[in-house]
């Protein structure tokens, strides 16, 4: 009798399964408004230029064309930099790796995050102490000190700072997703689920994870923005890409000591991070606004990073 | 004996129980917090281990010959186990003795000791600079609610709360150092044993840099708590009976906004933590950050030991003292729940 009153509340939460698309149509609601337009559009030019970018480059990004911080010219449109290559080229090809390396660590740590958090809200007890306990160790390391401290050890790797940075995002992630979860695991269908005897893995990929789709889109972007910000950060602070290779990060640093003499070489590449994250900022922030009928200040709370978890219980 | 001693402690928290608020979260958040450095040490410690190599041949590079590598190791005691190296490590922290350089041998403590009082000072200006100009902006967002004041704080808002670190820095560089006006210095260098407030023109871009950094954060907290509490019963009241605009928001609204604020306000100092990093590299500025950058391109172990646990205490001192405020501005926490 139990299982056929599960079967019932089951087949009634059947939407879970419809809504399978649901991720798209909170987008769709989203770039409709003019806040996820003028997010979208943004984000959208500087991804183009990112990626088509290296193969319009004039010149070679690492060949010395002509004087250091020769001023823009007909030939040379943004000018020269410290060593004498053309900005321009530079410029276009010093973003792909940057968006590449955001978007995985961002994969990465929104993943790994939301399985700890889903996890430790589904299982609770010891698995959810433990877990929440890790995350509140990782938290005692800033972000970019974490990236710093893995870097010191095993030199400025690639996929070490992706690593680095995935990991630092993780805990955050399981915080939002576990206090998202803990309300959906109270639910009829989830409980009918476990009466029916669905396996643990299935419940969560069927029936919890579903629902905790607008929850894990808006974590998605403001991640992505974080590791935008901490990736290009560290590639100013010399730890990403390695010279000769062109980095907006790397280029700003570079160029400033020529600021005066031909800002071009830091101002194309920090419009151009400005532009992304901003961008993309605003983009995350119409997707909360489509996707979360919530009251403003949780909203609020959730969209400047603190996660409806709050930093203390 | 403990049969004795054991029911006198229960018997008066039966009567009153949860008379101390204060004490049981400072306890329990110290005990937590004390764990919680102690597991950070000892991740610290182990990222040393899985270097290449070891800690000797990276401080050595390519100077290394089997004789100088040797030495070194045993003047940083690799020849031992690493538990007895964690210990030794370790119980030297707890005395005060931080440990040695690699790259120019001078002590960890010398080394950073003046660097510490320098970052707290950009710190600590940055952090009330930023929560009073956030909680005032917030306030008066939230008061004139939907005007053309509130669209454009929010927008610049969204907008400047993405914003990297050096990317703020080198906009107001751009504009007050550079290209616009020259009115501030674009780099903070002190000449050594001088204290920062001494040149206070120096702190002016490096300040404001993590002020615009942290702003956002306070601000909208500020603004969707103050439009909370103008919503509730008690300002209906107060307005009805006819106390003043701005009475209202500074006594009625104000104190109750400012709760779920002070979480923020205690997120964004730890924010400042990582943000002094990359402002204190970009101005120049002789503090932790810049150590720690250096140290990280020295590759500088102990160095870099030292300052991240340094960070990863202040990240727990940081978050004690915040459930603490919250406690005493929340009255209605503090009371039992019965």
């Amino acid at each position: 009798m139990a299982s056929s009153a599960a079967l019932a509340v089951l087949q009634s939460a059947g939407r879970g399964r419809a809504r399978r698309r649901e991720w798209a149509a909170v987008l769709g609601r989203a770039v409709r408004t003019p806040r996820g337009a003028t997010g979208l559009s943004i984000v959208g030019i500087v991804v183009l230029i990112a990626a088509i970018g290296p193969a319009l480059t004039p010149y070679s990004s690492t060949q010395f064309v002509t004087a250091p911080f020769a001023n823009p010219s007909g030939t040379f449109l943004l000018g020269a930099d410290v060593l004498g290559r053309d900005v321009l080229s530079r410029t276009l090809d010093g973003g792909w790796v940057l968006l590449l390396m955001a978007a995985v660590a961002t994969l990465l740590g929104v993943v790994g995050g939301a399985i700890c958090g889903v996890c430790a809200a589904y299982f609770g007890g010891h698995w959810d102490t433990l877990i929440m306990r890790i995350v509140d160790i990782v938290l005692a390391f800033p972000q970019l000190v974490f990236a710093l401290l893995l870097v010191s050890v095993l030199g400025p790797k690639i996929w070490l700072i992706v690593l680095a940075v995935g990991i630092s995002h993780a805990p955050q992630v399981a915080r939002v997703t576990r206090a998202a979860a803990l309300d959906v695991c109270e639910r009829d269908f989830v409980r009918a689920a476990q009466i029916l005897g669905m396996p643990a893995r299935r419940v969560l990929r069927r029936e919890v994870l579903p629902n905790l789709t607008s929850v894990l889109m808006v974590e998605l972007g403001l991640r992505l923005t974080y590791s935008i910000l901490v990736i290009a950060g560290l590639s100013f602070l010399g730890f990403g890409l390695q010279p000769p290779a062109a980095s907006w990060g790397l280029m700003i640093n570079e160029n400033r000591i020529g600021l005066v003499a031909n800002p071009w070489g830091v101002l194309a590449p920090t419009l151009l991070i400005a532009a992304l994250t901003i961008g993309m900022n605003t983009l995350t922030d119409a997707v909360a606004r489509a996707s979360l009928g919530v009251g403003r200040q949780a909203d609020d709370a959730l969209l400047s990073g603190i996660s409806a978890a709050g930093a203390v219980q | 004996m403990a049969d004795v001693t054991a029911p006198a402690p229960i018997a008066p928290a039966a009567r009153a129980p949860k008379a101390h608020p204060f004490r049981d979260v400072l306890v329990k958040r110290l005990g937590f917090g004390i764990l919680t450095l102690f597991i950070v040490s000892i991740l610290v410690f182990a990222a040393t281990q899985v270097l290449p190599g070891n800690a000797a041949s990276a401080a050595l590079q390519n100077t290394a010959t089997p004789a100088r590598l040797h030495a070194l190791e045993i003047q940083m005691h690799l020849n031992r186990s690493a538990v007895a190296q964690y210990w030794s490590w370790l119980t030297g922290l707890l005395h005060g003795n931080f440990g040695t350089s690699i790259v120019n041998n001078a002590s960890v403590s010398s080394l950073i000791g003046g660097r510490v009082l320098n970052t707290a000072v950009l710190m600590l200006l940055a952090g009330v600079i930023g929560t009073v100009i956030g909680v005032v902006l917030g306030m008066l967002a939230a008061a004139r609610r939907d005007s053309w004041f509130d669209h454009g704080l929010s927008v610049i808002a969204l907008a400047v709360t993405a914003l990297p670190e050096f990317v703020v820095a080198m906009a107001l560089v751009t504009f007050f150092a550079a290209l616009v006006w020259h009115i501030l210095p674009a780099v903070s260098v002190y000449p050594p044993g001088v204290s920062p407030w001494s040149i206070p023109s120096l702190l002016v871009l490096p300040v404001a840099t993590l002020v615009i950094v942290i702003v956002p954060y306070t601000f909208r907290m500020m603004r969707a708590a103050m439009i909370d509490a103008l919503e509730s019963d008690y300002v209906e009241m107060a307005k009805l009976k006819g106390m003043s605009r701005w009475r209202v928001l500074a006594v009625h609204a104000l104190p109750n906004a400012i709760a779920p604020t002070i979480q923020v306000i205690g997120l964004n100092f730890l924010y400042l933590a990582g943000g002094v990093v990359v402002v204190e590299y970009v101005f120049n500025y002789p503090g932790l950050g810049q150590a720690l950058v250096n140290a990280v391109s020295d590759r500088d172990i102990p160095v870099i030991q030292f300052i991240v646990l340094l960070l990863a205490a202040f990240y727990v001192v940081v978050n004690i003292a915040t459930d603490l405020i919250s406690l005493a501005a929340t009255p209605r926490r503090r009371l039992p729940r019965s």
